[in-house]
């Protein structure tokens, strides 16, 4: 029993900071039709402007609460700022270029990103301060620490919100539709460049939410921390449906269960990225759109 | 309309020698005409002619190579799109590309995007009066816009327009693919939003029905106008029908 609610909480844990990657790789596809590999190192800024925010801030503010929002908010900024330059440098000017020369682009500035990370903060692992206050507390006889709890739900908070913007709001139905279709979205006085934009910035914002859950999770970082977070976010991504929103979300919790169990059912523990991508190919085979990923419409 | 009235009012629309091309096919070559306010201008040709692609370049959609387009008196070439439609030039597409994944409710809304924030009521009033002219679009406002039938999308496709509303709206075939039945009900309230004083550049290959609600019919053959004059006139030309409008 005591385990089996430690897993559900591990897998419900691991699930929601996988679906938030998820999350926020799918945004500028969903909207733009492009994979944006850089998005790993937009992750890896925000765990750096995180992990400097909040280690300068906890020697000014006392409450530990204070010094999360604060760094978030900072984060957020920073990373949507730099999310922002990249579209520019990186994409803008390939607007009409194959597809094939925007991942060549997205994956050097990408690379362009960690280097700076790197030399701007060098190689060695850093440990990333705790962000929410160190509380245990009692479930079904066992002790849960404060901080996976508040995991899941600044997670599921996120989403929602996420969802309620793209589904009521006039920005959210303008992504929607420069999604389907660019030249009519013009057509209604859509500044489609601007809501492009715009899908950028909510990619960076829920990049930098999702890397103070992982930083919160984790601790320990470095310079290259983006690199296997992209790659799970883009297994993710495709197992739910590349551009679907709730097929990331559903893509991150099926993967975040992979993780979970495959130790326990299998004798080495780097088995899960094998039974991950099985599971991904034969979903793939199976629908190659991805679960909830429908064929050239819907994207987001 | 009469020829007299051209001569009286400054156009909203001039275009003058216009020229567009794709790669190396000249798909526009030189063609000028104007629109005035409160016409239905009917621009006729057979496939290929040019048509879809003189709104597309008054619409920015297309780059114009050479030539002046003005909309009320200001040069609107290879401007971005949005800031054309801003301007007040709204075009409905050729296969009206609605928004399929979008319910017809948040079609109609997302068409009012330049002004719903400040403007809530004329948003209701504009689809209040959608409503009246398609009353099919209000009893599926929560379906899915892909779900809905061709004629149902040409509604919608032009139910999106008026709210977007513009000084001159453009329609690229809206009888494409239509029942003989449907067309005549479209035209027909194309013909009651014109009268409404809304001016209107409809390119059609029907012509014949096209003519009966247009005044004035420019005629373009493989990029070049060939024929233009009132639609009397241009049906009382035998030659003309025989050899352009099928
Ligand atoms: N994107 C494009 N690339 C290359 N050529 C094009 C493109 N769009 C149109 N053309 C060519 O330009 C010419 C004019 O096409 P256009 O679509 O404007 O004709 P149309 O009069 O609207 O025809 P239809 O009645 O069939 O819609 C055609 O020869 C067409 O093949
Ligand atoms: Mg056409």
């Amino acid at each position: 029993m005591n385990t089996f609610v430690q897993q559900i909480i591990n897998f419900l844990q691991l699930g929601s900071i996988y679906a938030l990657c998820a999350l926020s790789f799918t945004m500028v596809y969903g909207v733009a039709r492009l994979v944006n590999f850089a998005h790993g190192s937009i992750f890896g800024v925000s765990m750096y402007v995180l992990f400097f925010a909040s280690t300068y801030l906890f020697n000014v503010i006392e409450s530990t609460w204070l010094v999360y929002v604060i760094s978030l908010v900072i984060s957020c900024i920073v990373t949507s700022l730099i999310a922002l330059l990249l579209e520019r440098v990186a994409y803008t000017p390939l607007r009409n270029a194959p597809k094939v020369a925007v991942v060549v682009s997205s994956v050097g500035a990408g690379m362009v990103i960690e280097y700076l990370i790197l030399n701007i903060a060098g190689s060695k692992a850093l440990r990333m301060p705790s962000l929410i206050p160190n509380i245990k507390f009692d479930l079904l006889g066992v002790s849960v620490p404060l901080y996976k709890f508040m995991i899941i739900i600044i997670a599921i908070i996120t989403m929602v919100v996420l969802n309620i913007v793209i589904k009521k709001t006039k920005l959210g139905i303008a992504m929607r539709a420069v999604s389907q279709d660019r030249v009519a979205a013009g057509f209604m006085g859509i500044q489609t460049s601007k809501v492009v934009s715009a899908s950028f910035v909510f990619g960076a914002i829920i990049a930098a939410v999702a890397a103070s859950l992982y930083g919160t999770a984790y601790s320990i970082f470095a310079y290259d921390v983006g690199e296997s977070i992209i790659w799970w976010s883009f297994i993710a991504a495709v197992l739910g449906g590349i551009g679907s929103i709730n097929g990331a979300v559903l893509g991150g919790y099926i993967i975040g269960a992979i993780s979970v169990l495959a130790p326990i059912i299998l004798p080495v523990s780097s088995y899960k990225d094998i039974v991950a991508f099985a599971v991904l190919i034969i979903v793939l085979l199976v629908k190659p759109t991805g679960l909830l990923g429908k064929k050239g419409i819907e994207k987001i | 309309m009469n020829t007299k009235n051209r001569e009286r009012s400054d156009p909203i629309l001039k275009v003058e020698d216009l020229y567009v091309s794709y790669g190396k096919i000249a798909a526009l070559r030189g063609i000028s005409f104007e629109v005035h306010k409160g016409d239905i201008v009917a621009m006729l040709g057979a496939n290929g002619a040019g048509k879809t692609t003189t709104l597309n370049a008054l619409t920015g959609v297309v780059p114009v190579k050479s030539g002046s387009i003005s909309f009320k008196g200001k040069t609107i070439n290879n401007l971005p799109t949005s800031k054309i439609t801003t301007m007040g030039i709204v075009h409905v597409p050729e296969g009206r590309r609605i928004f399929p994944d979008l319910t017809v409710g948040e079609n109609l809304r997302i068409a009012a995007y330049l002004y719903e924030n400040k403007d809530k009521d004329l948003y209701l009033e504009r689809r209040e009066n959608v409503f009246k002219l398609f009353p099919r679009l209000e009893k599926r406002v929560n379906q899915l816009g892909g779900t809905l039938s061709g004629g149902e999308q040409q509604m919608l496709a032009i139910g999106r327009a008026l709210i977007t509303g513009g000084e001159i709206l453009l329609l690229d075939e809206p009888s494409m693919g239509l029942a003989p039945m449907l067309v005549k009900e479209i035209l027909n309230t194309v013909k009651k939003i014109a009268e409404d004083g809304q001016t209107i550049m409809l390119v059609e290959q029907n012509a014949m029905l096209a003519m009966d609600i247009a005044s004035y019919c420019y005629v373009l053959e493989t990029g070049e106008i060939v024929y233009e004059g009132t639609s009397d006139y241009i049906r009382s030309q035998k030659k003309i029908a025989e050899v352009y409008l099928g």
